[in-house]
């Protein structure tokens, strides 16, 4: 579909909306028109947009973006991307599933990885990792634990369960304790620069 | 793994000719230990694409049956043999281990596949576990990705191999003094709490890699194989090269050089 023909339907439909083009995709600058320009294309007799193959996020390290692939099963047509970028530090952003029922663990599967809150999900809760973790292992700054070195959490509860743990492994976990550090994993060189 | 043969006291010469005559002479450890091997009954569990294999064994081509092990059974308390075919992800994980803890002795285990014995591609991951053998011991590992099913039929009889070697009084699961239940591990907030029980399993002190490439090579944060990389070695380091050996070139900026196919000569082009 011919994206900008796309954005000036919209444009004539929803009012004037701040709309970019990026590649064949289409930006919706600000967030709060996402549910309006969806709801303008999943009922445009035109577009008809009724089918959302998926949901999915992406980190750009200054935002986070969603994505989501808009088709239609009754016209043929697609798809149709639209992007929404919310800030890193307050990642809000309106949820589809008002709309698109299948958006729903699309959603969660988000906030699961990448911390994106959508407003107006129903049952916004991690869906891949348990309840308790930590972090959006998604994102590009996620740290992950270094899985070769037991910290103070781990030795503790090896002595609640009555495991031996050799010293050197519990004097490396004191030590960190110490420092007040998390054993994490080294980065590859291209991901330091 | 060290075998050792049950040795009988009675000569195989004179066994073999008392069996011609229909004597039968045996031990209570050979007769145990071929009824033991000759009816393992593994768990029906597969966690990825390496339980397609596991299935295939079982199925009429490869035939898992004609070892024995072709009752599957769907639940812990009636096996004696785990395969853990597949990725053991992290949220998996205590599940596989309280799987362990239920089956009744004697139990075995076999990994299947490089994801379950190390992580395999997955390694890096956030959410992949870095081979079971963190939290149980593992009887026979078996490489592949996935493994065909005769690497599997092979580990089975690894596997045989071993019950066989076992003896009667000596066996583990009559001892008192070892531990065969191992605490199932809880989720944290990074990830497993503990990382490994460190009565099965324990990191490697020093990565082996570090002396021989002159740098610390990361475990699975590598873009290429490292040995296309050009390193210097330093000269204490430095061992003799093998005979026939490929030298290390001399440290320069350019790219490896040792990527041309020996085997094409140099003037051809593209087709």
């Amino acid at each position: 579909m011919d994206i900008e023909k796309v954005k000036a339907d919209i444009l004539k439909g929803v009012g004037s909306v701040p709309l970019k083009t990026v590649r064949q995709s289409l930006l919706v600058e600000d967030s709060k028109d996402l549910l309006a320009v969806a709801k303008f294309l999943k009922e445009s007799p035109d577009y008809r947009l009724d089918y959302l193959s998926s949901a999915t996020a992406a980190d750009y390290l200054e935002y986070l973006e969603t994505v989501y692939h808009l088709y239609s099963m009754e016209k043929k047509q697609g798809p149709v991307t639209l992007r929404v970028r919310v800030k890193r530090d307050n990642p809000k952003c309106p949820s589809l599933v008002a709309l698109y029922r299948g958006a729903e663990f699309q959603e969660r599967d988000n906030f699961d990885l990448f911390g994106i809150e959508y407003e107006g999900h129903p049952d916004l809760r991690r869906i891949m990792m348990w309840e308790g973790f930590d972090g959006f292992p998604m994102r590009k700054d996620y740290q992950q634990e270094d899985s070769e070195i037991l910290e103070m959490d781990d030795v503790d509860w090896l002595d609640k369960n009555g495991v031996k743990v050799p010293e050197t492994l519990r004097q490396k976990a004191e030590e960190l304790k110490k420092q007040g550090k998390r054993a994490v994993a080294e980065r590859r060189a291209e991901d330091k620069s | 793994m060290a075998f050792t043969k049950n040795i009988s006291q009675v000569d195989s010469g004179l066994k073999s000719e008392l069996e011609k005559k229909g004597i039968v002479v045996t031990t209570i450890n050979q007769l145990y230990n071929w009824g033991r091997r000759s009816s393992i009954w593994p768990m029906q569990f597969g966690l990825a694409c390496c339980a397609i294999e596991m299935i295939a064994t079982a199925c009429a081509r490869y035939d898992i049956a004609r070892f024995g092990a072709e009752l599957f059974r769907p639940s812990p308390r009636q096996s004696d043999l785990m395969i853990v075919a597949g990725t053991v992800t992290k949220k998996m994980a205590p599940q596989v281990v309280r799987l362990y803890n239920q089956m009744a002795e004697p139990k075995y285990v076999i990994t299947m596949g490089a994801c379950a014995i190390a992580g395999g591609p997955f390694i890096d991951g956030y959410n992949v576990l870095r081979g079971i053998d963190r939290y149980i011991p593992v009887d026979v590992h078996l490489p592949g990705c996935p493994p065909r099913p005769e690497a599997l039929l092979y580990g089975l009889m690894e596997l045989q191999k071993k019950i066989d070697s076992q003896e009667v009084e000596s066996a583990e699961w009559y001892r008192k003094d070892l531990k065969r239940e191992y605490p199932v591990p809880d989720f944290g907030p990074n990830g497993l709490v503990p990382k490994f029980n460190p009565e099965v399993w324990q990191p490697r002190e020093e990565d082996f890699r570090r002396e021989r490439y002159g740098q610390p090579i990361l475990i699975g944060k590598k873009n290429k194989a490292p040995n296309l990389d050009v390193v210097t070695v330093p000269a204490a380091a430095a061992k003799p090269a093998a005979p026939g050996a490929q030298t290390i070139p001399a440290p320069a900026p350019q790219p490896p050089a040792t990527e041309a196919p020996a085997g094409k000569p140099a003037g051809t082009g593209s087709i």
